[in-house]
């Protein structure tokens, strides 16, 4: 055999996948050939150990209008004409090793998404994990990130309405950086990827393509060699040109929204740039496609034909340009002031014949090249697991300080504050944005109808890695209790599935388990998976991260002035906990922020019942719509006292919940995380009508306290808003301070 | 008769639409989008230069789109005394352009900001600010990089003395402090006007602060001047 083991390991595949191309070939593929198959056939582009457990996830809904992994996003009507395209995309590689233009390019890649669907982007979230912030490296990583999220999405003019930040030790050198983007469309005018129609042209618009981002797919972000890989494959990173991409999207909607009949498909160049979007699009609409690589406008000299198929430059899309219309698509790009170039034409035979100029340099048969092999691989359950759930939560001491834990918490940087991030991110252009970051969820109206929406992301790797599965469900249930609080019904997921290594047989458990989990959720709550996203190999060292399945949600305002704050907005307000009774037991605090910072410890069981979730829900949102709440907030990290002081925080007023009656351990009462729990703040005339609707559901409530005064008054909890302000406020600053 | 309005739009300009909304959508006049190819912009009324980052705002703020073939016909427009306004980036554009004094250098931060600020109403009466009460204060969002207005003493104490700082960062009480300063801008300046009272550069994002859904409405008190203005004039 000719292949040498080190040009198999550059693009990331093992000798079986050799034999099995060579196999389907009928022959040994060329250089150029086996770049193509190896970027193809990566797990970034090929899903090839994820396939079969993506399955599993529920994928259809009487409003979802595309077929999940078959467009460039997913789309779900809303009404009125009007549909939802979102998707949520990872950049955790490139922005370990660059995080600024990691990050950027990552926005930029999920921006692209969205809009070569033909829809106009009005929101950008990013849920982004980190090391500690006690250490240097991590606070690099962690302003680089934030920085390039703002560089770039700013420039674009769309708001970045929300996300979340979280900080754990298993994310130091490896960060989480997943980023989700949210278009709007008429439902008419949404365009599909699809290169078809024998003789149709395929242009290549925006940027010059240039040696940045080779082997980003297959090297950077699938290989299964954590240790060689950062400091060799800066290279790999993009640097991106936030300018050149808004010209890009403006010409693109342009394009899509007046001037369909003019093209076939737009599609954008992400991972595996060329080769995957000309691939893929053909691929699609059965076609073959005819390319000359000299035809490619390049950033510097002599790149070879391996290099342009294979580059990962920023700011590219592929639009079929309908035989006939050439003239009329280049006038438009030229009126944005943005770069074309007819680079190739649509072919029925099926092949992809790639040339440089007159030379055939690739000839290959598109269905092979895009069938990556699957892998189903045999899970074993991670040995500490056991270890982790018998933690016996009941034999600790309970907290003696209550008011003390209480500031520690606020200030810790997973619970306090992200305002020091998100004031750096615009939050309202476009003029939509009816709830800003800081919320359980965005809520931004959609122009031309009485509608909206709510959005978020939530994820919580400590919980999935306590508990594969009720972790994977709990994400999903929370995510969508979080668009219930703000008043929107839940509607649809785009998931984010961020995994260590595959091939290790407990890894593989974990994501099998935290997406059993998901589905579960997903089918009792009537939230389909529409898009997403699989970031395998996040590993440092032999380290995994934990495992994070991170969980977009939509949800849906019929009314959006229907929509419902955190904070406290009225003196005498009476407050309700839905869902439990205030007591809790020991075992509440499992995985929870409290045990973590108090006791340094990781573990405990969790466990969610997902029909109480569904009903709990269903009571907050009755609550809203029939104008019954006046605030409502969702009960999580930190519990039942961190979530009151977010309220009073919210809205400059205290609680007075001195007289809740007694609980055993005032640790799990404050500070469990026990699911399915909603606060909601009612006028004292209205409290029958609540309870009217929790009992109609059958939801267990408790009665918390009065809305009152400066205060926050809880068992022995007694602070002043300005001593909580001052922590939750003041803690991630004071932590970036080291 | 609606008041015609002139939203330019510069590669890279973000806020065209969310100005041409407030204008047309909301108070219902007329505001066509003009790409910045265009050199003849007498059939307007007013002419807006919204915020993005014009070309990207590389090499500084406005510094390439003051170059814009538009320019020339903006400059016209204020030279005939008609209404000129720059936002954010078009305030950055105005005195790259020498159409307003100064510059707007990188925020004190060294960050990015996009939060909801006050400012108090320093002169109410220019065309700008004639419906709003003298010390009125707005309560409107910011959201640049480089909004940190500088110059020099004596062009400062020229502004000050002859009423030319139109909006000032203050409390949400109207009180002028370092903490209400989001950019470290010189004497809390968000907003000033040329010596003909007709071009008004300023910061913070009316536009976006228009209807009550949005958080704000003080953003209409500048729109609501100018056709209160145009009602006394004709």
């Amino acid at each position: 055999m000719a292949i040498d083991q080190r040009a198999l390991d550059a693009i990331a595949l093992s000798r079986d996948e050799y034999e099995l191309i060579v196999s389907r070939l009928g022959r040994e593929p060329n250089e150029v050939e086996l770049g193509m198959f190896g970027a193809l056939w990566s797990e970034h582009c090929g899903y090839k150990n994820s396939r079969p457990l993506l399955r599993l996830l529920p994928g259809e809904g009487a409003y979802v209008l595309t077929k999940r992994g078959e467009e460039n996003a997913g789309a779900v009507d809303i009404g009125d004409g009007v549909c939802v395209v979102m998707k949520i995309e990872s950049h955790n590689h490139p922005s370990a090793i660059e995080p600024y233009e990691g990050a950027a390019t990552g926005v930029g890649g999920i921006v692209r998404d969205i809009f070569a669907m033909g829809a106009r982007p009005i929101a950008i979230l990013d849920s982004l994990r980190f090391g500690p912030l006690s250490d240097a490296h991590n606070r690099y990583l962690f302003g680089g990130v934030v920085g390039g999220i703002s560089g770039y999405g700013n420039c674009l003019g769309i708001p970045t309405v929300g996300g979340e930040v979280a900080f754990e030790d298993s994310y130091t050198a490896n960060p989480l950086v997943n980023a989700m983007c949210v278009g709007v469309a008429p439902i008419d005018k949404l365009v599909s990827a699809k290169a078809e129609g024998e003789g149709n042209l395929l242009m290549l618009v925006g940027a010059d393509t240039g040696r940045d981002g080779i082997h980003g797919a297959s090297g950077l972000a699938s290989r299964t060699d954590p240790q060689a890989r950062f400091d060799e494959l800066r290279p790999a990173v993009q640097v991106g040109n936030p300018f050149l991409e808004k010209m890009l999207m403006e010409a693109c909607l342009d394009l899509a929204g007046n001037h369909v009949d003019w093209i076939t498909g737009i599609q954008d160049l992400g991972a595996a740039g060329l080769t995957s979007s000309s691939l893929e699009a053909a691929a699609m609409a059965g076609c073959g496609i005819h390319l000359d690589v000299a035809k490619v406008p390049r950033r510097e000299e002599g790149m070879t034909p391996y290099e342009v198929m294979l580059s990962e430059s920023q700011e590219r899309m592929l639009i079929t340009v309908r035989r006939g219309h050439k003239d009329d698509v280049v006038a438009l790009f030229e009126r944005w002031e943005v770069p074309w170039a007819v680079i190739g034409e649509v072919t029925v035979d099926g092949y992809a014949r790639i040339y440089d100029g007159e030379a055939l340099v690739a000839d290959l048969p598109i269905e092979v090249v895009v069938e990556a092999p699957e892998y189903t691989r045999e899970p074993v359950r991670p040995p500490e697991l056991d270890e982790m759930q018998a933690l016996d939560l009941a034999a600790l001491s309970d907290l003696t300080d209550a008011s003390a834990a209480l500031l520690r918490l606020l200030a810790s940087p997973n619970v306090a504050s992200k305002r020091w991030v998100y004031r750096q991110y615009d939050q309202s252009v476009l003029t939509n944005t009816v709830i800003e970051a800081g919320a359980d969820a965005a809520v931004l109206r959609i122009k031309g109808t009485e509608r909206g929406i709510a959005v978020t992301t939530d994820g919580n790797g400590r919980y999935c890695h306590v508990s594969p599965s009720a972790g994977g469900a709990i994400a999903v249930a929370e995510a969508a209790r979080n668009v219930v609080c703000v008043g929107a019904q839940p509607v649809a997921v785009t998931d984010c599935l961020n995994f260590g290594n595959p091939e290790r047989p407990e890894v593989y458990y974990q994501m099998k388990e935290a997406i059993r989990g998901m589905a579960a959720a997903c089918e009792v709550l009537g939230t389909p998976v529409i898009s997403g996203n699989v970031s395998l190999y996040n590993e440092t060292g032999e380290q995994a991260v934990y495992p994070t399945p991170v969980i977009g949600m939509l949800g849906l305002l019929e009314d959006v002035s229907k929509h419902c704050h955190t904070g406290f907005s009225a003196e005498g307000d009476e407050v309700f906990l839905l869902g439990a009774a205030l007591e809790q037991p020991a075992a509440a605090l499992a995985a929870s922020e409290y045990l973590k910072l108090e006791h340094d410890l990781v573990g405990g069981r969790l466990e969610i019942d997902l029909d109480l979730e569904a009903r709990v829900q269903r009571t907050a949102l009755a609550a809203i719509r029939q104008g019954v709440a006046n605030a409502c907030h969702d009960c999580s990290d930190g519990g039942l006292a961190v979530a009151l002081a977010e309220m009073c925080l919210a809205g400059g007023l205290g609680l007075d919940a001195s007289a809740a009656p007694d609980v055993q351990r005032l640790d799990a009462a404050l500070f469990g995380e026990a699911q399915s729990r909603i606060l909601v703040a009612v006028p004292a005339d209205k409290r029958e009508e609540l309870l009217t609707i929790a009992q109609g559901m059958n939801v267990p409530f408790a009665y918390v306290g009065r809305v009152d005064g400066d205060r926050l008054r809880l068992w022995s909890v007694d602070l002043p808003l300005t001593e909580l302000r001052d922590a939750y406020e003041g803690g991630l600053e004071r932590a970036l301070e080291g | 008769m609606p008041l015609r309005f002139a939203v330019v739009v510069f590669p890279g300009t973000w806020s065209d639409h969310d100005t041409q909304y407030a204008l047309s959508g909301v108070l219902g006049q007329e505001a066509d989008l003009v790409w910045h190819r265009e050199r003849d912009l007498s059939r307007y009324d007013v002419v807006v230069l919204p915020g993005g980052f014009s070309y990207g705002d590389y090499l500084r703020a406005g510094a390439i789109g003051r170059f814009s073939p538009v320019m020339e016909a903006v400059a016209a427009h204020a030279e005939v005394g008609k209404p000129l306004i720059g936002i954010c980036n078009g305030f950055q554009l105005l005195c790259e352009a020498h159409l307003l004094p100064g510059a707007l250098m990188r925020n004190d931060s060294l960050q990015y900001r996009c939060v909801w600020v006050h400012m108090r109403v320093e002169n109410a009466e220019t065309p700008f600010t004639l419906a709003c009460q003298p010390g009125q204060v707005l309560r409107i969002p910011i959201s640049h990089g480089e909004g940190r207005y500088v110059a020099d003493e004596e062009t400062l104490a020229e502004l000050e003395s002859s009423g030319r700082v139109a909006f000032r960062y203050c409390s949400a009480e109207g009180e002028v402090t370092a903490e209400a300063n989001p950019n470290g801008s010189m004497n809390d300046i968000a907003g000033i006007i040329n010596d003909g009272g007709n071009v008004l550069g300023l910061m913070p994002h009316p536009e976006r602060a228009c209807e009550p859904l949005m958080g704000s409405e003080d953003g209409l008190a500048l729109w609501l001047s100018l056709l209160e203005w145009a009602k006394v004039r004709a």
